[in-house]
């Protein structure tokens, strides 16, 4: 395969880290019968539902534009039709089905070719390139649309790789509702410099754009008794970029909480300090709009036969404040015990108000939110189907 | 000849039935997919196959290859297969 000829630049100039004045929040919930939008007010103290959207359909990421503050994509199937994407320029009064979903390329006659089964992962392009989205699916697959999502193409370079294709693994290599490529991260400072991660097949890194790419997995852990140096061993489940300082990376993965400075290509695994009794497994990885040192998780149990539920039914965020020395259990208002539920990958999300808002949803269809950074807890919206996917944003 | 189109599908075609026209079963289906674009991708995959979830029945009997060949008075049943909750 090919490799990069370019280090990251360490030439890139820091974003500010002044906090934006507050403005109209959107919370947008994906769960696996539907999509609904939270519409909150400035304070953020109550919430305006609006939905269902897509009763029944499977929806595995709803994303507002960054760019505009007011265009939907929200990637769709139902049991049993195929995937598609929906678009709304109307905040979700109206949707329209994209004219060129995420597919694979179709394979010579003969030769068994891959098809889309989902869209799982949608992230917008930097702020200079308006229309420009990203995708990521089961089984793994990379797209790009130019258009705001009406058409995608798939990025051969990494979906009909051959060595891809092997770290990839078959569908039932991946977790349980297929193998997913996720976290697709765009650095805020270069348009060209890409990363993504496979369940399984590990992260990676471009810096041209994807047309090449390299494996980043120094410092990363397997399951005991596999090789760390193969790509189809690793499982990272959620990967972040700090705004404030996007030379740094958080990330949550099958094996441990890990934190990665750039140009350094070594990952840390930062989660050793968490409480022994907790662990540092868990889905999401969420971090600070505008202090790099801040993070949060939401550990899960990774016991015996990995039950995924919150651990010892005590549910709790933890969060460092530097960087991951150290974490603080944050449970102030949510259940003391037997509550079993747990948060997936894309299920927790950060706004960037100051203090900063952290929303969560749950395995069980609750949605919660904190007004300050963690320390106390509220459940803005109850019964909803199982929450797949969570992300605050502002209206323009 | 006349299709009837499931449920989960007439978000596209409005209605339970309607026309389509074509040699073939795959050639009925793009001529579909003319009038109700988006919708031949939400019943075969991207490698022409016909998807896990969605049965295609002519005349009563099930059909697995878009190559089968179709007469005008054939009548097409689309047909949504799923089970669990």
């Amino acid at each position: 395969m090919a490799r990069n000829t370019r280090k990251p630049a360490a030439r890139r100039q820091r974003p500010s880290t002044r906090a934006r004045p507050q403005r109209r929040l959107i919370v947008l919930v994906a769960t696996r019968k539907g999509a609904w939008l939270y519409h909150g007010d400035a304070a953020r103290k109550t919430w305006r539902a609006d939905g269902p959207h897509f009763l029944g359909h499977v929806i595995s990421h709803a994303v507002l534009d960054p760019r505009d503050g007011r265009t939907l994509l929200a990637a769709a199937k139902t049991g049993h039709l195929g995937p598609t994407v929906f678009r709304s320029t109307d905040l979700g009064r109206t949707w329209k089905e994209a004219a060129q979903p995420p597919a694979f390329a179709k394979t010579a006659d003969g030769k068994e070719g891959r098809a889309v089964d989902h869209t799982f992962w949608l992230a917008p392009g930097r702020a200079a390139e308006r229309d420009v989205w990203y995708a990521g699916t089961s089984p793994q697959g990379l797209f790009r649309s130019g258009d705001g999502g009406v058409t995608w193409k798939p990025f051969s370079s990494l979906n009909d790789d051959p060595q891809f294709r092997e770290w990839m693994g078959t569908v039932q290599d991946g977790t349980p509702d297929g193998p997913k490529l996720h976290s697709i991260i765009v650095d805020p400072r270069d348009s060209t410099h890409l990363y993504v991660a496979m369940s399984g097949g590990g992260v990676h890194e471009s810096v041209d754009g994807g047309r090449t790419w390299k494996t980043l997995l120094k410092g990363l852990e397997v399951v005991e008794g596999f090789d760390a140096s193969k790509p189809s061993f690793h499982d990272p489940h959620c990967i972040r970029i700090c705004p404030s300082n996007p030379d740094r990376l958080y990330q949550q993965n099958h094996c441990g909480i890990y934190r990665l400075d750039r140009p350094s290509d070594t990952w840390e695994r930062i989660g050793r300090s968490m409480p022994e009794r907790v662990g540092d497994i868990g889905f999401p990885m969420v971090v600070h709009p505008r202090d790099a040192d801040t993070a949060w998780v939401f550990p899960m149990s990774g016991t015996t036969v990995w039950p995924r539920t919150s651990p010892e039914g005590m549910p709790a965020v933890y969060a460092t404040r530097n960087g991951g020395k150290t974490w603080q259990r944050l449970d102030a208002g949510l259940p003391a015990k037997q509550a079993w539920w747990t948060v997936k990958r894309q299920a927790m999300t950060a706004d960037a108000s100051d203090p900063v808002g952290l929303y969560f949803g749950t395995t069980s269809g609750d949605l919660w939110m904190s007004r300050d950074e963690g320390r106390r807890w509220a459940c803005i919206a109850r019964h909803l189907p199982e929450i797949y996917a969570v992300e605050a944003a502002e209206l323009s | 000849m006349k299709v009837c189109v499931p449920s989960a599908l007439r978000s596209y075609t409005d209605r339970g039935e309607t026309e389509a026209s074509g040699p073939t079963l795959g050639e009925v289906l793009a001529d579909l997919e003319r009038q109700y674009p988006g919708i031949r991708f939400r019943m075969i995959d991207e490698q022409d196959r016909i998807r896990r979830h969605i049965r295609i029945f002519v005349n009563g009997e099930q059909v697995r290859d878009l190559s089968q060949p179709l007469n005008a008075s054939d009548e097409v049943i689309i047909l949504q297969a799923l089970s669990g909750g």
